[in-house]
């Protein structure tokens, strides 16, 4: 081989630089995320495998049907109706952002800009519980009128 | 022709796989076995072929030269256009990997009536150099799917590309930019006849594998949606040996196969102008053959040479006999 002190460290460099993921998680384990799901409600807007695909196009067109349209109701693939608001309706069962919305965002980097608008829900202790659905209710009725 | 037989090529991808995941379920055949084999050919391909290529020797210095060399001192020289020494040599090559300086000097040719004409032509560099920079942003903004946590430069990145907030999830430019580009080198394969004349299958193939690369990535962010965590989990289990095949669309599985067949291709294909750039004896030498004395061809033997004195040592006799001169210099002992 000719050139062997500029060949070799040029395909030293090429392999580390193609095999960046293998070394760079050698060791590691492999982390699986574990978004909480409320307990004591069984059933989301729609089937749990739809919203795990698309719960971003629904909340997008959730947000232009609410905004431009102002149509507030969603008619869920059951047939029943559905109240269109990301605080009061998705926030009610899943009311913990961090254990909940966070958990697979952080896993794939997505960054979501709901909350550049939206409050997110207090940290709480009772998680998933009816009681905290109430308590939900009571915060988000303290917020400005323009969030209504 | 070559485009056409591309792209049936690239449909049989896609029908391979639609068949093989979506209806005979094989999903760890083209989840885990397909993309492992083909990295695996990926990798040591390209390894043998720079130790291929680097056995090559390269007896002569064949620079590609477009200006003035190093001469007398009064004579202005060009140091990028013909490099004297490796700095310069590194500094042409830097702008070269980095810039496409080579292209950025393309030339178009048009018979105006009885002249032909020349007159510069920058679309084919602009076309390139965005083509080529979106392919990288998008690699580097995949690795969101193979670190956790994920580097701060790679979520800026992203969100640096989806800047606009085009939809949801967010249209990135590079994808608009891929598609632009690689929509403009393919029609101007097409537009050109003498382009056309010459170009052949191996030209359109990897346009429209990185294509159907490009365009199936497309639809499974923002059309046939999958599920990204499960396909964080599986990218994840790849990189740590653990692979488990995602359950999510065939879409995913069309994405990942056409990334294997690419990387598959790649060592065997013009793609491996990659390294292949590196090992170009007309960039990568110095223009001094006038000034420095190389090392001849290493098939080049010394020729076994007869000295004066051997000469006659041979033809003493008839040497004397005829009366002429002995070199008496030759039998004194040094």
């Amino acid at each position: 081989m000719h050139d062997a002190g500029k060949v070799i460290p040029g395909i030293i460099a090429f392999v580390l630089f193609v095999t960046v993921p293998f070394w760079t998680n050698f060791g590691k384990a492999a982390p699986k995320p574990q978004p909480e799901i409320p307990k004591e409600y069984k059933k989301c807007v729609e089937s749990k495998e739809f919203m795990r695909r698309e719960h971003m196009k629904l909340l997008r067109k959730w947000r232009f049907d609410v905004v431009r349209n102002n149509m507030r109701i969603y008619i869920n693939s059951e047939g029943k109706p559905i109240n269109m608001s990301l605080q009061n309706e998705c926030l009610r069962c899943h009311s913990s952002k961090k254990k909940f919305c966070d958990v697979c965002h952080d896993y794939v980097a997505a960054h979501p800009y709901c909350w550049n608008c939206h409050i997110p829900p207090e940290e709480r202790k009772g998680w998933a519980t009816k009681e905290v659905k109430s308590l939900t209710e009571e915060a988000s009725s303290e917020q400005p009128a323009s969030h209504h | 022709m070559g485009a056409v037989f591309a792209l049936v090529t690239v449909l049989a991808f896609v029908m391979v796989v639609y068949l093989g995941v979506g209806v005979a379920g094989l999903k760890g055949l083209f989840g885990i076995v397909v993309p492992y084999a083909a990295f695996l050919v990926f990798l040591l391909g390209m390894v043998y072929r720079m130790i291929d290529w680097a056995k090559i020797p390269v007896p002569f210095r064949i620079v590609t030269t477009c200006g003035q060399q190093k001469s007398l001192r009064w004579i202005k020289r060009s140091r990028l256009e013909s490099p004297y020494n490796n700095f310069e040599v590194v500094l042409r090559m830097i702008l070269e990997v980095f810039a496409f300086r080579s292209l950025f000097r393309n030339l178009k040719a048009e018979l105006k009536g009885p002249n032909l004409i020349y007159g510069s032509y920058k679309w084919l560099w602009l076309g390139a150099i965005a083509f080529h920079y979106a392919f990288f942003t998008i690699l580097l903004r995949h690795l969101r799917f193979f670190t956790y946590p994920v580097p701060e430069p790679i979520q800026i990145l992203d969100q640096v590309d989806s800047f606009f907030h085009i939809g949801l999830p967010h249209l990135y430019m590079t994808d608009v930019v891929i598609l632009a580009a690689l929509t403009f080198l393919f029609l101007r394969r097409l537009a050109d006849p003498k382009l056309r004349y010459i170009s052949l299958a191996s030209d359109y193939l990897p346009l429209f594998m990185i294509y159907g690369l490009v365009i199936s990535g497309i639809l499974m962010r923002h059309f046939f949606k999958v599920d990204v965590t499960q396909v964080k989990e599986f990218t994840m289990g790849l990189v740590h040996f653990k692979p488990k095949a995602p359950d999510v669309g065939v879409i995913f599985y069309i994405h990942l196969f056409f990334i294997s067949a690419l990387m598959a291709y790649f060592p065997f294909s013009k793609l491996v102008h990659m390294v292949g750039v590196f090992f170009s004896p007309t960039r990568n030498l110095a223009n001094n053959s006038r000034a420095v004395r190389h090392e001849p061809a290493p098939w080049w033997k010394k020729p076994k040479f007869k000295t004066y004195c051997e000469w006659q040592e041979d033809f003493k006799e008839q040497l004397i006999e005829s009366g002429q001169p002995i070199d008496e210099d030759c039998y004194k002992k040094k």
